[in-house]
């Protein structure tokens, strides 16, 4: 299986969509001729023309708009959308149009579309373009929200997305975009829904999504390395719909749980998880279900406050010794 | 309902033992009335009651040691009868004050990202604390949990601590290690011979793997009995467990003399005066209705005061990059307790008469051999005293009690033969050794001050002068 990164995963998979699917195009800013801010679409506007990758003005609003209105006639449009914060200037066409015509009308028509954006800090872009809302988007039913951590779930779930007959929110990361793994090129799309036991372990389930589950793994590995424990890891993939019975087994059978989340904490996507093992794995609960979480502050420009802010593998270790020590399960 | 939490009773104390309790379940508690006694690293203490109430539950049995700040005892309002403490039908609450429920922390400018979890909030539970895990656990094996010891946070009793418990209330399974959560019954391995050192090898409860203010078991109980036709197998040795006093003492000292290089002055002092002096004492004393005796080592005390008045360069302490004079004498006298060596303090010995001093001396040795010397009473000391003489000890050398700078060690008086103008007459002697932290005193001053308290004792009228 070749070895690539997220980044190529996702253009070879768009490639291969554009290719495969002739209602399938492309819309969002430079995506063309400049090939993406963050270079997803690297020779597409070449190979595929300007109909099929198109870029548009500084107006999110509307072209999302257009992606809505393109849906509902039978196409299949990939939105980008240059960062999840400029995602807001167009939360009404996303949370009140896609979200909801479907179910409004009557089912007449179906709202087959995908946005593509990252999320996440740590690159200095400071407080405005550092945001992790995909919560807004998986607060809200008739959205699908999906957020890949590896190359190959890159590749498997906007395969998915793209075929998906509902809108999807596809949540990328910046810090993600130059990770590496094997890619199966022959593999079909993921179920969309179906969180992935990326780890199996008997210690403690480490929940989390996109950056947060990559580092929940590396994070797992250090702890079997240094304290001999066997967590287990818990990669979402899918906030909504969420998979919770993954979750609540694997809670059953360990016990304890970390949930980590680039997200704040107050209302975030880990006080969902808490409350689903509580419904869930009540009577199996050891200690209480920790959260490791953004600092609750627009995020600073300044590099060292960026990170200080930022949850961390260290920081998701601490929490992880602190809930096995309430346990006496460390040793 | 108020929680009562293990208290600080003195500056180094990190848990106690509680030792009785003077109320039981069910009694009322007036505030200021005595609840507990607590041994401290230092000292038995009475602890008394912030406030009025009905005793509703002990956490911590007579024995127990508990972490500062973890909780000892419910106290609750309304009626006796009402008390009855039925884990899991305490008195509602709302459920917002549920502790665990309630993501406490996240103060936005303050936190920064590291573990932004739920912190368990103050101690303000009304019933005992046990995981879902733990209770659903209980349930299954059988086990009150009212009547295991908790070793999470706060108390928290986990799946592990059922499982000892309900391991402990398997006398078979005892002997043969921790058991484990399963297949109690199996583990009977009494019917088969069992080697000595396997059935006294000691066997950590296992709630003690988590390290986290874990409750230290009640003491346990060594089998030594052998099966028979072994019989010349070596006895192993006994472990006592070392008591706060100890502990302290082991630290202090170790510390001592690690870091304060000790250097000796040791002299004989002709202390024939001495004793006719204090007899004289004694004896008008008596005469006039007085009580009380004054005892030789009173008298030490009070020279050791006068000659550091005369010599306040031994009145300091060492203390890394400076030296501290302290403006006020206060002598320690080393006791011998029950459970231990503890210091009592003599405040401002340098001002207080020999008859002060020995009053304050009997009142404060009594209590300390009981060990129940107030944290205050131990604490402060410029200069100690320690007093073999009574055990007939000709001379020893103390270890100096930090951040003291020097430590007087005395001896026994003896009958000895003694050159006295020219002649040889049967003397009195008793030794006097110095123990000085090099640091902060050089031998020449040591020897001085010595030499000042030598004359004193040589001539008693002057340590009243």
């Amino acid at each position: 299986m070749p070895v690539i990164t997220y980044r190529q995963a996702l253009r070879d998979t768009l490639r291969a969509e554009l290719a495969r699917d002739p209602s399938v195009f492309l819309m969002g800013e430079e995506i063309g001729v400049f090939e993406g801010s963050y270079k997803i679409t690297a020779g597409l506007l070449d190979e595929f023309g300007e109909r099929r990758v198109r870029d548009t003005p500084i107006a999110e609003e509307g072209f999302v708009g257009a992606a809505v209105g393109a849906a509902m006639l039978g196409l299949r449009p990939v939105v980008e959308i240059m960062t999840i914060n400029f995602s807001l200037l167009a939360l009404d066409q996303i949370v009140n149009h896609a979200a909801k015509i479907h179910g409004m009308f009557g089912g007449q028509c179906r709202v087959p579309m995908v946005i593509r954006t990252p999320g996440g800090g740590g690159q200095q872009l400071a407080a405005t373009h550092s945001q992790n809302v995909e919560l807004y988007y998986a607060f809200v039913p008739g959205l699908k929200v999906v957020a890949p951590s590896t190359p190959a779930d890159a590749r498997a779930l906007l395969l998915a997305a793209i075929r998906d007959d509902d809108p999807v929110l596809f949540l990328e990361n910046l810090a993600l975009y130059n990770v590496k793994g094997e890619v199966d090129e022959s593999a079909g799309p993921a179920e969309i829904g179906r969180a992935a036991v990326v780890r199996p372990g008997t210690d403690i389930t480490l929940i989390g999504y996109s950056r947060m589950a990559a580092v929940a793994v590396e994070v797992a590995e250090r702890l079997a390395a240094e304290d001999g424990v066997d967590a287990e890891v818990i990669d979402l993939r899918s906030l909504r719909p969420l998979d919770r019975r993954t979750i609540v087994e694997s809670v059953r059978r360990t016990n304890c749980a970390v949930i980590a989340e680039d997200d704040w904490l107050t209302y975030g996507i880990g006080a969902e998880i808490a409350a689903t093992l509580q419904e869930g794995a009540f009577d199996w609960l050891d200690a209480p279900v920790r959260r490791v979480a953004a600092a609750e502050v627009p995020l600073p420009y300044a590099k060292p406050l960026e990170l200080a802010a930022l949850p961390s593998a260290e920081s998701l270790a601490t929490a992880v010794r602190q809930t096995l020590d309430a346990v006496a399960r460390r040793r | 309902m108020t929680e009562i939490a293990m208290p600080r009773l003195s500056d180094t104390m990190e848990e106690g033992v509680i030792v009785a309790w003077h109320k039981r379940v069910g009694d009322h508690v007036d505030r200021g009335e005595v609840l507990v006694e607590i041994e401290t690293d230092k000292a038995v203490m009475e602890f008394e009651s912030y406030e009025s109430g009905v005793l509703r539950q002990v956490l911590a049995e007579e024995g127990a040691t508990v972490a500062i700040g973890a909780p000892i005892a419910v106290l609750g309002n309304g009626s006796p009868d009402s008390g009855s403490p039925d884990p899991a039908g305490g008195p509602a609450r709302p459920a917002a004050a549920t502790p665990e429920a309630e993501p406490v922390t996240v103060d936005s400018a303050q936190r920064t990202a590291t573990a932004p979890a739920p912190v368990p909030p103050a101690q303000a539970a009304d019933r005992f604390r046990a995981s879902p895990l733990a209770r659903r656990v209980a349930r299954d094996l059988g086990v009150d949990l009212a009547t295991v010891p908790g070793s999470g946070p706060g108390g928290r009793v986990t799946r592990a601590d059922v499982v000892a418990a309900a391991s402990r209330a398997t006398p078979a399974a005892e002997p043969t290690g921790p058991a484990e959560p399963t297949g109690l019954a199996e583990s009977t391995g009494l019917a088969e011979p069992v080697a000595p050192e396997r059935t006294e090898a000691p066997v950590a409860p296992r709630g003690e793997r988590a390290g986290v203010g874990v409750p230290a078991r009640p003491g346990r109980q060594w089998d030594h009995r052998r099966p028979a036709g072994v019989p010349d197998e070596p006895e192993p040795p006994r472990e006592i467990p070392l008591t706060r006093v100890r502990r302290v003492t082991a630290r202090r000292l170790t510390e001592s003399m690690r870091e304060a290089p000790h250097f000796y002055v040791t002299r004989t002092v002709d202390v024939g005066e001495l004793l006719a002096f204090r007899a004289q004492l004694n004896a008008r004393t008596a005469a006039a209705g007085g009580t009380g005796k004054v005892s030789v080592n009173d008298l030490v005390l009070k020279a050791c005061a006068t000659a550091l008045r005369a010599h306040p360069e031994v009145n300091v302490s060492f203390a890394g990059d400076k030296i501290l004079a302290h403006q006020r004498i206060h002598l320690g006298m080393a006791v011998a307790a029950e459970n231990g060596l503890v210091v009592a303090v003599i405040r401002d010995a340098d001002r207080k008469s020999i008859t002060e001093i020995a009053a304050e001396s009997r009142e404060l040795a009594g209590r300390a051999r009981e060990g129940r010397l107030h944290a205050a009473e131990m604490s402060g000391s410029t200069f100690t005293v320690s007093n073999l003489g009574p055990f007939g000890v000709d001379s020893f050398t103390a270890v100096i009690n930090p951040p003291e700078a020097a430590i007087l060690a005395v001896g026994a008086v003896r009958e000895v033969p003694v050159v006295r103008d020219g002649a040889l007459v049967v003397g009195q002697t008793m030794t006097a050794t110095l123990s000085v932290d090099h640091r902060a005193l050089d031998g020449a001053v040591a020897a001085a001050f010595v030499r000042t308290l030598a004359v004193l004792l040589a001539d008693p009228l002057r340590i009243v002068a």
